[in-house]
C-alpha cells in the first residue's frame, strides 16, 4: 500500500464489515436464536442490562448476538439504542422493601426474621466441568424442569422481607444522620454532565451503570489497603422483582409493570464527621443496586459508596473522579480503543524532534572522538 | 488448528496433582520449622473461588489420607453453607469419612473459629486465612512489609494499637488480632474471634495456616509461644457478654452469636455448633482452655 | 584525643558512574559538582571534621552544596560510596557505622540519632496523631508503657510549645511551625545524644521561624544535645551554632568558630556570603 487514498476509505470498511459478518455466520452453525440467549445466558444479559444501562431484555440479547458475544458493543449498543428514546416520564422511586425476593442473605447475622434464603447461586457448587452439559438436549432440558416443578410445587414464591438495617437502626447502632445526609439533589445524570465533586445521587447512578470488572478492581483495592473505607459488612444482599409506577398527567399512579433488581447494603463504620469528635464508630451503609441478577456489582457498589465518602484523590477508591470517569464502560472502550485510529500525525512530530536529538547526539559523539572539549552538554545541564 | 475436544472426568486422590502436594508439603515444612513466617507457595486455582477457602484446601488436600477423619466448620459451624460445600468437594476427591464431633476428627478445616473443645497432639487445625498479612493495615505495599518482617521493624503496628486506644479506649482492632509468635515474627491468627487467641499459644494441636488469594502459608508449631500484642499498661481482653448465656443450653463461657428469631428478638446463642450439641445432650461439658484477665 | 562524640572521615557520595578523575574534575575550583568526562555527580566528597558532646556544628552553603545530602548520609536515609563514620557509643569509635548492617543502623536510628527534615512530612506520619508519632520513636526504643508514653509526649509538647490538647489530633491540620514543632518533639523524645536539623526552619514564615529557632536554642542549652544544623540561611547558623563548616560544590572550604567566620571569613566564597547577610 502507497498511501491513504480517500477514495479507498469507504470500499475498505464496508469489505471489513461484511468480512466480519462473514466470521459470524460461516461456521454455518444453526442460528442462536434470541430466546436461546435470554434464556440460557440469562446472567450475561443482566450484566449488558446493567451496563447499557437499559432494562431491555430482549434487546440485550440481540445485542449479544450480532455483536458475537463482545460484551463491551453489546451494552455500547443498547447505550446507543437507549439515546434515541423518547423519554416519557421518571418512575415512582422503587420500594426494594417491597420487593418479591427471590434470593437473600446477611453476613452480618447467622439467623435473621425470615431466615437466609440462599435462591439460585451456584456460590457453593464446585467450579468443576459437567459433561452432562455438553450433552443437553430439549429433551434432557423438558425432563429436568418437569421434575423441579414437580418437586416444589406451582407459582412462583411470593415472599417479602423486612430489612436487616432495620435490625440494626431499632438497636441504635446505625449512625444517627445517616438518613439526613445534606446532599440530597437528584440529579439525572443522562442530562447533565457530571461536575465534580459529585453529589451522592450521580455517583451512584454512574455506579449502576458502570462496567462490572471495573468496579470489581476498585472494590477489590479497598479490601487490600488501596483506599480509606470500602470494605464492610454485607448487611443484606438480595435479588428479586420490583414494581415500577410512574405518576400520569392527569396525576394518577399507573403499574407499568416488574423488573428485576439486586441490592446490596453494606455496613461499615462510619468515618468521624468533621462535625465534631465522636469516638463512637457507629455503621453506615455502602448501597448497590442495578438491573438483573448481577451481584457482584451491587457488592462492589456498596463498598464504593463507602469508600468516596472519605475523598482523597492519592487512592482510586477514594477518588470520585478516578472511580466514576474509569468505570464508565462505553467511554473507556471506546477510548482505549481509539488508539486505533491514525495518529500519524502526532506520530510525525515525535519522530520529528526524536531524528534532531539523534542528530545532535551524533555531533557531539563526533568532536569529541576528535578531542575537542564538550561545553555543550554539560553546560546545558548544569543551568 | 489445535484442538481438543476430551473432557477429562477422573481426578487425581486429592484434586491437587501430586507434584504440586509436593511443593506445598515442603512449604508447610518450611513454614512449621519457622513459627509465623508466611511462606510463599504456588497457589494453583481450584474449583472453589478465591477467597472462599482455596488456601485451606491446599493445606488439606496436601496432607489428607484415605484414613483421616475431616471435620470442616465456618464461622463455628458444620452446617454451614460453604463448610458443607468444601465438606462434599474433599470427600468426593478422596473418599474419606467426614464428622462433626470436634474430639473424633483427625483433620479440621476452620474458618474464622477455633474450636471450644481442646485439641489434642492427634489433631491439625487448617485455617482458611483472608489476608495472611498481619502489617497491611499499616502498610499497604508487599515489598515493604516483607522489608519490615525481615528487620523486625513493628513500630508502625504498634502505633496503630496506640491510636485505637486513643481514639476507642480499647486495643479494638477489627479482626485478626495480631499475635507475636515464638517471641520474633507478628502474625495474623487469621480474623478469629479475641476469645480463641489465647488458644494459640503452647497447644498440643498443629496449626496450619492457607491463604490461597494471596499465596501464603504459615504455621504455629504446638507448645509454642503466642503473644498477643499489648501494653504494659493496656492489656489484651476476650470479649465479655456481660455474663449473658446461651439460650438454648442455658450454658455461657464459650462465644456466643447474637441472632435474631422469626419475630425480631435478639438472643445469644453457643457459637461452635457442635459444642452446642454436646451441651444440650447433657454430656459432661467438653474440656476447654479457659482464659481469665489475670492470666 | 577521644573525647569526639562524631567523628567523619572522607565521606562521599556520588551518583552515576565515576571513574579515577573524577573527584578532581569536580569541587569548588572546577566550579562544578559534575564531572565532565562520566557525567557522574559528586554531591560530596572528602568531608572530614570531629564534633564532640553538646556542641552544635554548622553547615552552611547554597543550593548543591551537599550540605543536606551530608545529613542524609549520616542518618542513613542513603547510602554513602566511601568514607568512615564513628560514634564514640558504638564500639568506643572503632565501628564504621557506613558498614554496619540495616538493622544495626535502624537500631542506632531509633537510639542514638534524631533527625528533624525541612518537610515535615518526610518526618511525620500524617496518619498517626501527634502523640502517635512520638511513641513511634519511643516504641522503637523499647518502651511498652501507654500511660508514660502518653506522659512524656504531653511533657515534650510542652517544651516544644504545642498545646497539649492537640495530642491526640494528628498533624495534617497543624500550621507548618507547629507540625516542625512536633517534629522536634519526635527526634528528641528518647534522648538522643546526636539530633540532625535539616534546613528546618525554611519552609516556615520569618516569624514563626524566630519562635522556633530560639526554642531550639533552649531545647540545646536544657538537655546539651549535640547537634548539626543544616542551613543556606547564615542568620540561623549564627543563632545556633558553635563551629561551622561551609560547603561549595560538596567540598568544605572553610571551618572554624562560627564567631570568626561571621567575623573574618577567609574563603572568597564565604566572604560572599557573610556580606549578603543583613
Amino acid at each position: 500500500m502507497g498511501y491513504v487514498a480517500v477514495k479507498g476509505g469507504e470500499d475498505a470498511i464496508a469489505n471489513a464489515a461484511q468480512l466480519v459478518e462473514f466470521y459470524r455466520l460461516r461456521g454455518q452453525t444453526a442460528p442462536i436464536e434470541v430466546q436461546q440467549i435470554r434464556t440460557q445466558m440469562r446472567l450475561l444479559v443482566d450484566k449488558v442490562m446493567g451496563e447499557g444501562s437499559l432494562y431491555a431484555p430482549e434487546h440485550a440479547a440481540l445485542a449479544l448476538k450480532q455483536m458475537e458475544g463482545d460484551v463491551f458493543e453489546a451494552a455500547f449498543l443498547l447505550r446507543a439504542y437507549r439515546a434515541t428514546l423518547s423519554r416519557r416520564y421518571y418512575s415512582d422511586v422503587i420500594s426494594t422493601r417491597d420487593m418479591l425476593v427471590k434470593r437473600r442473605i446477611s453476613s452480618a447475622f447467622r439467623d435473621i426474621p425470615g431466615g437466609q434464603i440462599l435462591g439460585p447461586t451456584r456460590d457453593y457448587t464446585q467450579r468443576l466441568f459437567d459433561p452432562a452439559v455438553a450433552e443437553e438436549t430439549a429433551r434432557t432440558s423438558a425432563q429436568f424442569v418437569d421434575q423441579f416443578a414437580s418437586e416444589t410445587g406451582p407459582g412462583q414464591p411470593t415472599q417479602r422481607f423486612g430489612k436487616v438495617i432495620d435490625l440494626l437502626s431499632a438497636q441504635g447502632l446505625m449512625r444517627k444522620d445517616a438518613r439526613d445526609d445534606s446532599d440530597r439533589r437528584v440529579v439525572d445524570i443522562t442530562r447533565d454532565a457530571v461536575k465534580y465533586p459529585a453529589p451522592r445521587s450521580a455517583v451512584l447512578q454512574s455506579l449502576a451503570r458502570a462496567e462490572t470488572g471495573a468496579l470489581m478492581c476498585l472494590g477489590y483495592s479497598t479490601m487490600r489497603g488501596f483506599a480509606a473505607g470500602g470494605h464492610g459488612t454485607v448487611g443484606e444482599l438480595r435479588m428479586g422483582d420490583v414494581e415500577v409506577r410512574v405518576t400520569d398527567p392527569n396525576g394518577r399512579k399507573r403499574y407499568i409493570g416488574r423488573l428485576t433488581v439486586t441490592e446490596c447494603e453494606m455496613v461499615s463504620p462510619a468515618p468521624p464527621s468533621k462535625k465534631r469528635e465522636e469516638s463512637v464508630p457507629y455503621l453506615a451503609i455502602g448501597y448497590g443496586l442495578c438491573f438483573g441478577h448481577n451481584e457482584t456489582k451491587v457488592i462492589c457498589m456498596g463498598m464504593l459508596d463507602s469508600s468516596l465518602r472519605q475523598p482523597n484523590d492519592a487512592n482510586p477508591a477514594n477518588s470520585q473522579e478516578f472511580t466514576i470517569y474509569h468505570s464508565e464502560g462505553v467511554e473507556s472502550y471506546g477510548f482505549t480503543n481509539h488508539l486505533k485510529l491514525p495518529h500519524y500525525v502526532t506520530f510525525q512530530s515525535g519522530l520529528d524532534n526524536l531524528r534532531d536529538s539523534m542528530q545532535r547526539a551524533d555531533e557531539i559523539r563526533k568532536r569529541a572522538s576528535v578531542g575537542q572539549p564538550e561545553a555543550g552538554v554539560a553546560g546545558a545541564i548544569k543551568s | 488448528m489445535i484442538e481438543n475436544t476430551r473432557l477429562q472426568t477422573s481426578y487425581n486422590f486429592g484434586f491437587i496433582d501430586e507434584s504440586t502436594k509436593k511443593e506445598i508439603r515442603r512449604k508447610l515444612l518450611k513454614a512449621v520449622a519457622i513459627p509465623g513466617y508466611q511462606v510463599p507457595y504456588s497457589s494453583p486455582e481450584m474449583p472453589i473461588a478465591r477467597g472462599w477457602g482455596t488456601g485451606g484446601l491446599h493445606v488439606t488436600l496436601s496432607l489428607i489420607q484415605k484414613q483421616d477423619l475431616l471435620k470442616v466448620i465456618d464461622q463455628g459451624s458444620d452446617a454451614s453453607v460453604n463448610a458443607c460445600s468444601i465438606r462434599q468437594f474433599v470427600q468426593r476427591m478422596t473418599g474419606c469419612e467426614v464428622t462433626t464431633d470436634t474430639a473424633a476428627a483427625t483433620l479440621i478445616q476452620t474458618r474464622h473459629r477455633i474450636p471450644e473443645e481442646i485439641l489434642t497432639e492427634k489433631q491439625i487445625l487448617v485455617f482458611q486465612v483472608p489476608q495472611p498479612e498481619v502489617l497491611r493495615p499499616v502498610e499497604r505495599l508487599e515489598n515493604r512489609t516483607r522489608q519490615m518482617h525481615a528487620e523486625a521493624d513493628y513500630a508502625r503496628m504498634w502505633v496503630s494499637l496506640y491510636e485505637s486506644f486513643v481514639r476507642y479506649g480499647s486495643l479494638m482492632r477489627g479482626a485478626g488480632y495480631p499475635v507475636k509468635v515464638n517471641g520474633r515474627y507478628l502474625m495474623s491468627p487469621s480474623p478469629i474471634p479475641r476469645w480463641d487467641v489465647p488458644n494459640l499459644s503452647h497447644a498440643k494441636c498443629l496449626y496450619l495456616f492457607g491463604a490461597g488469594r494471596e499465596k501464603r502459608i504459615y504455621a504455629v508449631p504446638p507448645h509454642t509461644l503466642v503473644e498477643p500484642l499489648e501494653f504494659e499498661d493496656v492489656r489484651f481482653r476476650v470479649e465479655d457478654w456481660g455474663g449473658l448465656n446461651c439460650s438454648y443450653s442455658g450454658q455461657g463461657d464459650a462465644f456466643l452469636d447474637e441472632i435474631y428469631d422469626a419475630a425480631g428478638v435478639r438472643k445469644f446463642v453457643v457459637n461452635d455448633s457442635n459444642f452446642l450439641d454436646k451441651l444440650r445432650t447433657g454430656e459432661p461439658r467438653p474440656p476447654q482452655r479457659l482464659f481469665r484477665e489475670s492470666q | 584525643m577521644n573525647d569526639w562524640l562524631l567523628r567523619v572521615r572522607n565521606l562521599t557520595k556520588i551518583y552515576g558512574e565515576p571513574d579515577g578523575g573524577t573527584i578532581d574534575r569536580t569541587g569548588p575550583r572546577a566550579s562544578t559538582n559534575i564531572c565532565s568526562q562520566t557525567g557522574a555527580i559528586v554531591a560530596c566528597a572528602d568531608i572530614s571534621f570531629d564534633l564532640y558532646p553538646g556542641e552544635v556544628l554548622g553547615v552552611v552553603g547554597e543550593s548543591g552544596s551537599g550540605k543536606s545530602t551530608l545529613v542524609q548520609l549520616l542518618y542513613f536515609d542513603q547510602e554513602a560510596t566511601a568514607g568512615e563514620v564513628l560514634l564514640q557509643a558504638v564500639e568506643e569509635g572503632n565501628a564504621n557505622l557506613l558498614t554496619l548492617s540495616g538493622q544495626r543502623k535502624r537500631y542506632l536510628r531509633n537510639h542514638l540519632l534524631g533527625m528533624v527534615y525541612q518537610n515535615p512530612r518526610d518526618g511525620l506520619n500524617l496518619n498517626f496523631s501527634a502523640g502517635g508519632n512520638i511513641a513511634e520513636k519511643l516504641i522503637m526504643a523499647g518502651q511498652m508503657h501507654v500511660g508514660k508514653m502518653r506522659e512524656r509526649s504531653l511533657h515534650l509538647l510542652a517544651q516544644t510549645e504545642v498545646p497539649t490538647q492537640r495530642m491526640d489530633q494528628t498533624p495534617r491540620t497543624f500550621s507548618g511551625g507547629m507540625q516542625q514543632r512536633v517534629q522536634i518533639s519526635k527526634a528528641i523524645a528518647n534522648n538522643p545524644p546526636l539530633l540532625f536539623l535539616d534546613e528546618v526552619t525554611s519552609g516556615l514564615d520569618v516569624s514563626v521561624q524566630a519562635k522556633v529557632l530560639d526554642m531550639i536554642r533552649q531545647l540545646q542549652a536544657d538537655l546539651g544535645i549535640s547537634m548539626i544544623v543544616v542551613s543556606h540561611d547564615l542568620g540561623v547558623i549564627r543563632m545556633l551554632t558553635d563551629r561551622t563548616i561551609v560547603l561549595k560544590h560538596g567540598r568544605i572550604v572553610e571551618t572554624g568558630l562560627t564567631d570568626q567566620i561571621l567575623q573574618d571569613p577567609q574563603h572568597p566564597y564565604t566572604q560572599l556570603l557573610v556580606s549578603s547577610l543583613l
